[in-house]
């Protein structure tokens, strides 16, 4: 247990590093000052068609900017987002080298105005420029001034009030004007000088405690103009949306061709196979009975063969154990099918919506079929929880580690697919193993299957 | 031989109940959903249930449901469960009170009369009849080390036809061996995987299958 005298030691050593900080942020401050000119300077030269100038102007100050957005979340634990809008017609995907030679002479200048544009079209350059020319003047007044008035408290107003009670000797004469009396407070206090002691203790002390609730109250202010504003952040959620849908819409119609040439190809046309040896039968019925029995025995097993088709489409489009019994008995059928051994831990004291169900049914397969196919395991746990809001389904494995969520792979689509929910795939698997994936999408659980309605063709799910 | 009859497509029921009829059978009762299925095996108290997994009202499990129900109420009543698809999950459930006289099969299995019929009998006669594709899942859901790696091909044929509740007579027919090529191989098949001989039918395919799943 801490004493008082720890407590009052660490208390002091947290404000003596408030205060370092306040004069890094202040020193910071002339910099963003600096760069706020220079970005001026910049828009200038608009005027003079030196759009590269411009735009290099404002990718440095955004350098600096995103610097001080790092920084707010390890000196005072808040979260800046990054508010930029994506850079239109500029995929991540494309490398450097390409995008050079794309943009080679004539096009390179349509193409550094294009960027501009988009530069100065965005608000959060506008939103940028403000807090550069402001933020010297937060820093003062949550910073600087605070410091000072502590530095004064001590050694202007209680330091020498305590040298004149102990001495008896006033060493300054009485004030002539207002700075005098500011710099020399004690000087003209006569018998009450023993006022400035309290006065300035409370001055250094107070001002002291309040010294890191000022410093989040100076990244509060930039988060206000540096963060994405509610337009920046719908903007973005409509983007979100849009991708995903698309991505939704894209795998449905993959599907739908998918289950169409399954169909076509198989049960279709095994059927087909069916009607012509039936129709074959039918003529050789009196004239060659032992040729019928083989082609009866053939129409049957094909039609066996054309039940089967249909039972593995069945299985991938929508599993019958999810209907009859929901996700967790489905995921402990799949557990029993795999070649590793597989626990499941389930906890759910609902169902979620059936399209949730069935997306983290497929991810989880998917999870298990990886397993099977690259982690050389013998065990796997999996996991199935829902707390807050969230269903929550891991798989962890005693592989051999190593698995990666880079695009194209089985990871990257099961997390696409998960996205369309808002939902989110982590990885953990470091080489050696053991690997971990987690599942978190947001739903609400649906009362207990058992209850539900009973109507004519109901699901109950 | 009294038989209720649960399966909720017309043309399935039907077909099922006159085929079942051809072959000698007493179809008390052939009804289409759960409710009416818990109704019948308590009023008619049949030999032997022949039950769809997937029944009205919720078209979930409801019939395998009413099934393991009954089975709870009369350990050992004879139950045949079918299913567009079979599942490893059903079938444990089915086995794991461990006294047989239950049958699991995908419907497709109807085609061939001879073998569905001598299914029913078989469970009614408190055997067991599992489908070819739990077993065949069951054995290639099994890591490739251990004591299955052993078993030579022919033997793993046998396995698996003993698993699916099949009498050594039976095994014997089908692959075409003498019954004491198969006394044989059964042998071999007990002392690889480390199982105690017996010569009763329904209590052999038990342990293989308590085997497997483990």
């Amino acid at each position: 247990m801490a004493t008082i005298g720890q407590r009052l030691l660490s208390g002091l050593r947290r404000q003596g590093q408030h205060g370092r900080t306040s004069l890094e942020l202040a020193g910071l401050s002339l910099v963003t000052l600096l760069s706020a000119l220079i970005t001026l300077l910049g828009l200038l030269g608009l005027f003079f068609g030196l759009v590269s100038m411009t735009t290099s102007v404002i990718e440095n100050s955004r350098e600096l900017t995103n610097g001080y957005r790092r920084g707010a979340k390890a000196w005072a634990g808040i979260t800046i987002e990054v508010p930029y809008r994506a850079q239109p017609g500029r995929q991540a995907s494309e490398p450097d080298w390409v995008r050079k030679l794309r943009s080679f002479g004539g096009p390179a200048l349509a193409g550094q105005r294009r960027r501009a544009h988009h530069l100065l079209g965005d608000p959060a350059t506008w939103r940028d420029l403000v807090w550069m020319l402001l933020n010297p003047i937060a820093a003062v007044l949550c910073g600087l001034l605070p410091l000072a008035l502590v530095m004064y408290g001590y050694a202007f107003l209680a330091g020498p009030a305590v040298w004149v009670l102990v001495s008896g000797h006033q060493p300054y004469a009485a004030p002539t004007g207002f700075w005098d009396a500011v710099r020399w407070p004690t000087s003209g206090m006569g018998d009450l000088v023993w006022l400035a002691i309290p006065a300035g203790l409370a001055l250094t002390f107070g001002l002291g405690a309040a010294s890191g609730p000022l410093l989040r109250a100076q990244f509060l202010f930039a988060k206000s103009l540096l963060g994405p504003t509610g337009s920046t952040q719908l903007a973005e959620r409509v983007q979100e949306l849009t991708e995903t849908r698309a991505h939704a819409t894209d795998a449905q119609a993959a599907e739908l061709r998918r289950i169409e040439r399954d169909l076509h190809d198989g049960a279709q046309a095994r059927l087909v196979a069916v009607g012509m040896t039936l129709r074959t039968v039918e003529r050789l019925l009196d004239t060659d009975p032992a040729a019928v029995r083989d082609l009866v025995v053939e129409a049957r097993e094909t039609s066996a063969a054309a039940l089967q088709d249909l039972r593995d489409l069945v299985r991938g489009v929508h599993p019958p154990v999810l209907v009859e019994r929901g996700l967790v008995d489905a995921v402990r059928a799949v557990a029993l099918d795999t070649p590793a051994d597989v626990t499941v831990e389930a906890d759910l004291p609902g169902a979620p919506e059936p399209p949730i169900e069935a997306a983290v049914y497929f991810a989880l397969c998917e999870l298990l079929a990886n397993i099977a196919k690259h982690a050389d395991a013998d065990h796997a746990t999996v996991g199935l929880g829902h707390t807050g809001a969230v269903l929550r389904a891991w798989v962890t494995d005693d592989g051999r580690g190593g698995a990666t969520d880079q695009d194209g792979g089985g990871l990257h689509g099961v997390r696409r697919r998960l996205a369309t929910f808002d939902g989110t795939l982590t990885v953990a698997s470091p080489p050696g193993g053991p690997t971990t994936v987690t599942l978190e999408v947001p739903c609400v659980l649906s009362s207990p299957k058992t209850s539900t309605s009973f109507g004519p063709g109901s699901r109950g799910c | 031989m009294r038989v209720v009859l649960a399966e909720d497509l017309y043309l399935l029921r039907t077909g099922l109940a006159r085929l079942l009829s051809a072959y000698g059978f007493d179809v008390v009762a052939s009804v289409a959903t759960g409710p009416e299925l818990r109704a019948a095996l308590a009023e008619h108290e049949p030999d032997v249930a022949v039950v769809d997994v997937r029944l009205p009202p919720t078209n979930t499990d409801e019939g395998l449901k009413a099934a393991l129900a009954a089975r709870q109420e009369r350990p050992g009543f004879p139950v045949l469960v079918l299913s567009q698809h079979v599942e490893q999950l059903y079938a444990r459930e089915l086995l794991a009170d461990g006294v047989g006289a239950v049958g699991y099969l995908l419907k497709d299995r109807v085609f061939n009369d001879d073998q569905f019929i001598d299914a029913v009998r078989r469970v009614a006669d408190g055997g067991t009849a599992m489908d070819p594709q739990v077993i065949s899942r069951l054995l290639t859901g099994k890591p490739r080390r251990g004591p299955l790696a052993e078993l030579t091909p022919r033997e793993r044929e046998v396995l698996e036809l003993m698993a699916e509740g099949r009498s050594n007579a039976a095994i014997a027919q089908r692959l075409h061996l003498s019954g004491s090529a198969v006394t044989k191989h059964t042998a071999s098949i007990f002392g690889k995987l480390g199982l105690p001989p017996s010569d009763d039918d329904n209590r052999r395919v038990l342990a293989v299958l308590t085997y497997l799943n483990g």
